[in-house]
Formats: structure tokens, sequence, C-alpha cells
């Protein structure tokens, strides 16, 4: 009977870790909604076919080395017992002993999937940052290196518990990755950005930034609530089991948590956009809801629905400034994406220390290792890619649209016959 | 017989349909335009940066009217399509040399 008891256990964990990674899984379809309607007509076929590849590229390299450079799941997966290979007997006394209390104990594969579907987040925050301008085939070429190396390299020093070399073990608390998934994704795009340049049309000649209105704000508007819903996957997976009283309500905590922030930092985008612009910019009201999930997702479940919300209405805040900021700075991010998880995944990094209780220390030489990895790693395989291959498309070919150069169909085509 | 053409505001577009009907005019072409005037365009704000709508959407009224009706079809449509600010239009008249019907071969004013 006891022995029934805990491989019931063991399913229910595996079956939620396998949830929750679907659950992530759909942010893909969030943020190419996302990035498909806050970029122009003319550009939207491309922005799509990257994020579906990025996608399929993501769950490839992570298997093929990444896995094993963040977890040492070894080469191919090579190092989990999937198929075959399982041993029931020892997966049940691991379990029994472990109890209800002790770390999770869960199918090798469900493992994999649940933490592949998060390498495909962190590139799905570069595809938006760099829309409307780069190359297709260069962007996938970064997307290799970035989920294969870049990336599990970080996620190893951190989750995976691997000694930095030079800094030893790291001091980092970070529940579901705002700056090991967020911030890691928005470093990349930001090094990505840098060495490509603004949109053309984006600054005047003296400089002053204009605005490039988005296509369809319907579909941003789903991007975002498919965003929201997925991060019940994103932070509610992260508590890494279910089976247990204390760890159920901790997953209800981060479930709710996750939802309240989510909550104030639209709020408090919305009304900061209308105070700033004097309208309400619905652009700015989905970053803010965004804004607050990234700023929650380093500390979901130890806080109370209301200082979640509070946390997630700083993040709200912080993303409108920060993407006016970086606008006036000639960063030109079409979606928002380097603020969003960028600027805020930071301060959800450091909110850890201010309102919970992880040290300010540790935190930052964390955020500082994550990105200095992130960044100067990028940036050598973007130079290396722009010295060879190219990393932006001409000047005609940007004013005629994307959609035409790189797959040779619009999203819309009209006067067929 | 005369060809008038009319600018509006778009949302005066029932107000001169039904004042035209009320006159007679059985048939008026509509079409969606964009362009200035005296009104010019405006900016407006998307993420905090400024853009410039040069061109006002605009509705476009094309009636054909004997020149019996031409005065009163010109006061119609300027009364109803009259908001009394910048931007409430325009309208031009032009000589129209001929109509035909194209069901029924008719022509001139019998075809209007």
């Amino acid at each position: 009977m006891e022995n029934q008891i805990f491989e019931l256990a063991y399913a229910m964990d595996t079956f939620y870790f396998l949830i929750c990674g679907a659950l992530v899984m759909w942010m893909a379809a969030g943020f190419a909604m996302l990035e498909a309607g806050l970029v122009r007509s003319k550009n939207t076929t491309e922005i799509l076919t990257k994020n579906v590849a990025l996608f399929a590229v993501a769950c490839t390299m992570y298997m093929l080395c990444g896995y094993e450079f963040m977890y040492g799941g070894g080469y191919l997966l090579s190092g989990i017992e999937t198929t075959g290979g399982i041993d029931a007997a020892a997966a049940l006394a691991a379990k029994a002993e472990n109890g209800f209390d002790g770390d999770s104990v869960y199918s090798g594969a469900s493992d994999f999937f649940f933490q592949v579907v998060f390498v495909a987040t962190a590139m799905s925050i570069v595809s938006g940052a760099v829309a409307e301008r780069m190359k297709l085939w260069a962007f996938l070429a970064f997307a290799v290196v970035m989920t294969g190396v870049i990336y599990p390299i970080e996620g190893g020093w951190t989750w995976g518990g691997n000694e930095v070399p030079l800094i030893g073990a790291l001091d980092y608390s970070d529940y579901a990755g705002s700056g090991i998934v967020h911030m890691a994704g928005a470093a990349a795009a930001l090094a990505g950005v840098i060495f490509l340049g603004p949109r053309a049309g984006k600054y005047a000649a003296d400089g002053s930034p204009r605005a490039i209105p988005g296509a369809n704000l319907p579909l941003a508007t789903l991007g975002t609530f498919i965003l929201w819903m997925g991060w019940f996957g994103f932070n509610g997976g992260s508590t890494l089991k279910l089976s247990g009283i204390g760890v159920a309500n901790e997953v209800a905590n981060v479930f709710m948590n996750t939802n309240a922030a989510a909550s104030g930092g639209l709020i408090a985008a919305l009304l900061v956009a209308r105070i700033m612009f004097g309208k309400a910019d619905l652009t700015m009201a989905l970053n803010g809801a965004l804004a607050g999930l990234v700023a929650i997702t380093a500390d979901p479940a130890s806080q109370s629905a209301a200082m979640s919300t509070l946390i997630g209405a700083i993040g709200g805040v912080i993303v409108v400034f920060s993407i006016v900021g970086l606008d006036k700075l000639k960063i030109d991010d079409p979606v928002g994406a380097i603020s969003v998880h960028g600027t805020v995944g930071i301060f959800g990094v450091l909110a850890v220390a201010i309102f919970g209780d992880a040290s300010f220390g540790g935190q930052i030489i964390g955020l500082l290792v994550i990105f200095v990895w992130v960044f100067v790693t990028s940036s050598i395989v973007w130079l290396a890619l722009k010295a060879t291959m190219g990393i932006r498309v001409s000047e005609e070919e940007e004013f005629e649209g994307v959609d035409m150069s790189e797959c040779g169909m619009e999203a819309y085509p009209e006067f067929t016959s | 017989m005369k060809l008038i053409t009319a600018i509006i505001k778009p949302f005066k577009i029932d107000d001169v349909r039904d004042a035209l009907a009320g006159i007679g005019i059985q048939g008026m072409t509509v079409t969606e335009v964009k362009g200035f005037g005296r009104q010019k365009g405006h900016t407006e704000l998307y993420r905090g940066a400024e853009y410039n709508v040069d061109f006002m959407p605009k509705i476009k009224i094309e009636v054909a009217v004997a020149d019996s009706l031409l005065d009163q079809t010109i006061e119609v449509i300027t009364e109803s399509a009259n908001n009394g600010k910048v931007g409430d239009g325009k309208i031009f008249v032009v000589e129209l040399d001929q109509v035909i019907r194209i069901r029924t071969g008719e022509t001139g004013e019998e075809a209007i």
C-alpha cells in the first residue's frame, strides 16, 4: 500500500511537470503572436518563421548538447534513462526515501521536457528585439549557439550547481529564472540590437525617436494573454513537484502570486502611460503585464498576493521608463523585450533580496556573471555572423518588408490570381 | 448636367445621404479617401514616441445631377455636412458631358 502511494506520487509529480512544460511550450505561441502584432504587416511572415524555427532549433540543440552542459544529462540525452532502461524499483526506492517533503523524484524525460521549453523562452526574447531588419538565417545561426551553448552554460552555473570559473559556486536565488532565463535572453538581444542598429526611419535626422506602430493589436493582446497563461507553467512548474500538502500549497501560492503580479504590472503600466502620454497606450499595458510576470519570477512562492501585486506593479512602472529610455539611447526594440525581460528581470532578482531572504551580494554577483557571460559571448557570435554572412538585410529589402526578401510570401496577400 | 464631388468628414456620411435622398437624389458613389487641406494632419503618440498622421481620412461622395437640381444639392450637402470646424470638407462641381445607363442604353438626364 505504501509503495503504491509513492508510485502515485511519482506519477503525479511527473504528470505535473509535463503539463507545466506543455504550458511553457505554449508561451512560444504567445511570443509569436505578440511579436507578429507589434511589427508592421510587411514583416509578419518572417517574424512567425523565426518564432517557430527558433523553437525547433532550441529543442534540438538542447537535446544534442545543451542538457549535458547545464545538468550533465549527456549528449543526445545519453545520461538519462528513457524508454527501455528505466529502473522502476530504484525510482520507487528514491521516492520512498525522499518522502513527500524531500527532493522531487520524477521521470528523467519529464525533466528534460520541462527544461527544454525554458531554453526556447530565452531565445524567443531575442527575436522580438531584432525584428523587422535581421536576416532570418543569421538569426537562426545565432539560435544554434545560444540554445546549444550560451544559455546552458550559465544555466549550469545557477540551477545546475556547476562552479563558475574563477568565482566558484554562486549564492544566487532565482526561483523560475528572472535572471537565468529572462535577463539572459535580454542580454543576448541587447548585444544583437547594438550590432544591428535601429530600423530605418526609427530616428529623425535630429536623433529624436519616431513611432513605428504595430500592425495588429488584437494579436499582440492575444499573445500577452497566452504568455500570462503559460507563465503558470513557467513559475508553477519550477516548484518541481506537486505531491504532498506543503508542496501543493506552495504550488497554489505560486499560481496566485504569478497572476497577482501580472495584474499589478498591467495596472501600473497603464496608469503611468496615461499620465506620461495622455492616452491609455495598450502596448504599454501589455508590456506592463509581462513586466509584472518577469518581476515575480525570481520569487513567486514566499510572498503574499498583496506583496506580489506590489512587486509586479514596480515592474510595470520600471518597464515604461525603460522603454522610453532605451528609445532615446537609440536602442531600437520594436516589442520592448529588452525592457520587459532585461531591466525588469534585474529588478526581479534584486526584489528577492529586497522583499525576501536572499543576500544582495549573492544576487548582484549572480546577475553580473549571467550578464557578462551572455553579453560577451553573444557579442562574439553576432560579430562573427556580421563578418561572414551579415546580420542585416539591405535597405531596399527592409523597405519592401522582410516577408518578401526572406520568405517570399506575404502574410496577407492581395491581388493574386 | 453636373458632377458634384464632395469631400466630407466620415461621421457625416449618414446625414448627407439622408439629406440627398430627401430631395430626390437617386444614386451616389462613395469612396473612403485620405488627404489634407487646411486641417493638415496631426501627431499621435505610440509607446511614448510621436508620429505624424499627414493625411486625414475622409469620405468622397460623387453625385451626378440635372442642372435644375444643382443649387439644391449643393445647399443640402453644405447644410448636412457642416460641423462648423476646420476639416469639414469641400464641394467641387464640374460639367458632365454625357451619362449612359448601361442596362437600357438611356442617355442624358434620363440616365441619372
